[in-house]
């Protein structure tokens, strides 16, 4: 009797956790996908279909100030990503191979850049690079993204190097292979999936950052989110809807390929 | 290059680690250690006549922060914060449940993945998106226009209302994420013995369920009012000039006030809350597998 009763009771609970867990799906998903319906909207102003059009991507596609900040945020993504991949996959594999004093307090300060706030890290940047007398630039938004990324890096990798079987490392060590043989041949090849997992969510982390980056950026280096920034200030328009169609889009066939290598 | 990998074979554990780790520490040191340590010193100076700062020790930033116009913002921020942590947590929790407890372990990682896909995708966009929803001539305000319900356009951006709904929709991916891990490593069998034991549903829940994951719950928690508290993109948009948050406040003390030793202090003060409940997470939250 009671047995019918709490199975009765568990499948009313199931049904109300399906439809709260549904309805956040859509909640989650609806504001996205109104943005990438309107993007195709004719009407210039108001929130009415009037029809299907591609217009709002040609204006983009002849706009030359916003292929300007897209190169500048390509530039910084790549270098950034590429720096913080090899320095963040280095750091995964000290932490996962050895134990050292003060391993527990290395470990705080390099999960630390993840939460802190992105405002205190833009401003206390600002401060050290005016200290130094450092130019704002190119060079100077890199070497933030490439502070945050690190982080990251080694965080997706370490995730990964847990199920790695370290004994295959000593038989190639074993079998006459340097260090650095052992790694490029062994290691690498075993770990490379997480890798390049770590590294599209580096390049798509750098790619969207705009808050630090508003921070350290100078006159002639606007990234792509700083562009974007300034034009959603002034209001919505159906070209920001589709600039943010085409990010959102990119965002996500990084994300998902970063997904399927990681898992 | 020979030499040197004949010289890091015969190093010790700690010289390879430590070898291996240096580009990772010296680039943290002097990136974001040493920035953070400017911030520190910053917060104690006096403010330069055009930006920058004097070198003077002083207390007068700190105090600055208990001026009734300051605190108020940060009062409200801390208020904000924790709402917002709240209902994701409430949102999020049964959620999370939802999806560690299907079957079809296809059907689990699809609805993974959805949750996974909005948590690294652009902020920016993913609010910018409530712009075109919430403005004056948005999606609400013309269907309920043209249903006839309201005949003026209802102020919704630019409110708290809509921060709220910003930063709920900015950062309930990062409560439910670390809310799974922890109720999928839930022992089904421990609930089973509970029930067996006498005990009805609340109590299996409140008893059994909400302890075993609470690491869980402490990291979803501190993952949401952490950059919560520190929100800028999500009040700047959806709040305009009617909401600040002490984010917008160290912002607009850094560049437009120009009084960095004040925007130091506030930021600090954020940073130590921050450091306060990194050492929580690290002492109760998501217990670490390796070490």
């Amino acid at each position: 009797m009671s047995e019918i009763r709490s199975r009765k009771k568990f499948n009313a609970g199931e049904f109300t956790l399906g439809v709260h867990s549904w309805l956040t799906y859509i909640f989650l998903y609806l504001p996205m996908a109104i943005l990438v319906i309107f993007s195709f909207n004719k009407a210039r102003i108001n929130a009415v279909w009037t029809g299907f059009t591609f217009e709002w991507y040609k204006v983009l596609f002849n706009d030359t100030a916003l292929a300007g900040a897209l190169v500048n945020s390509l530039i910084v993504a790549f270098i950034s990503t590429a720096i913080a991949t090899v320095i963040g996959t280095l750091t995964a594999i000290a932490m996962y191979r050895y134990k050292f004093p003060g391993k527990g307090l290395f470990d705080s300060v390099l999960y630390m850049p993840i939460i802190v706030p992105d405002i205190v890290m833009g401003i206390s940047l600002l401060s050290f690079y005016v200290f130094i007398r450092f130019t704002l630039g190119l060079v100077s938004i890199i070497i933030a993204h490439v502070a945050f990324n690190i982080s990251f890096v080694a965080l997706v990798v370490r995730a990964r190097l847990h199920g790695y079987n370290k004994t295959l490392d000593e038989a190639a060590m074993d079998l006459g292979a340097n260090p650095f043989q052992t790694f490029m041949k062994v290691t690498l090849p075993l770990i490379l999936p997480g890798v390049v997992s770590a590294a599209l969510i580096a390049f798509t982390l750098s790619f969207d950052d705009y808050l630090i980056t508003s921070f350290v950026a100078g006159i002639g280096s606007t990234t792509l989110p700083i562009k974007v920034y300034s034009m959603m200030k002034f209001g919505v328009t159906p070209e920001i809807n589709a600039l943010s169609t085409l990010i959102l889009f990119i965002s996500m066939i990084l994300i998902l390929i970063s997904q399927r290598l990681g898992a | 290059m020979k030499d040197f990998l004949l010289r890091y074979k015969s190093w010790g554990k700690e010289g390879k680690a430590g070898f291996l780790i240096s580009p990772a520490f010296l680039w943290l040191l002097l990136f974001f250690l040493i920035p953070l340590g400017i911030i520190f010193v910053y917060s104690f100076c006096e403010r330069g006549n055009y930006g920058g700062v004097n070198w003077n020790f002083t207390f007068e930033n700190y105090k600055q922060v208990l001026n009734p116009v300051y605190l108020k913002t940060i009062l409200y921020s801390f208020w904000i914060a924790i709402l917002n942590t709240v209902i994701c947590l409430l949102i999020g929790y049964p959620m999370a449940y939802y999806i560690s407890t299907r079957k079809s372990t296809v059907f689990k990682n699809i609805l993974l993945i959805l949750v996974i896909l909005p948590f690294w995708t652009d902020f920016l966009v993913r609010t910018y998106a409530w712009l075109v929803i919430l403005r004056e001539g948005g999606l609400i305000n013309t269907i309920l226009l043209q249903m006839g319900i309201i005949q003026e356009p209802l102020k919704l951006l630019f409110t708290d209302l809509a921060v709220i709904i910003g930063l709920v929709y900015g950062y309930l991916p990062f409560m439910i994420l670390p809310l799974y891990a922890s109720i999928e490593k839930l022992d089904p069998s421990l609930i089973e013995a509970a029930y067996d034991l006498g005990a009805n549903g609340f109590n299996v829940f409140w008893k059994v369920i909400l302890p075993l994951t609470s690491p869980g719950i402490i990291a979803g928690s501190i993952l949401v009012f952490v950059p919560t508290l520190g929100a800028y993109i999500t009040p700047d948009l959806l709040g305009g000039a009617k909401v600040m948050m002490i984010g917008n406040l160290i912002q607009q003390q850094f560049l437009k006030v120009k009084n960095w030793p004040f925007g130091s202090s506030l930021s600090f003060i954020v940073l130590i809350i921050v450091l306060a409940l990194l050492i929580i997470y690290i002492k109760f939250g998501e217990p670490e597998v390796e070490k």
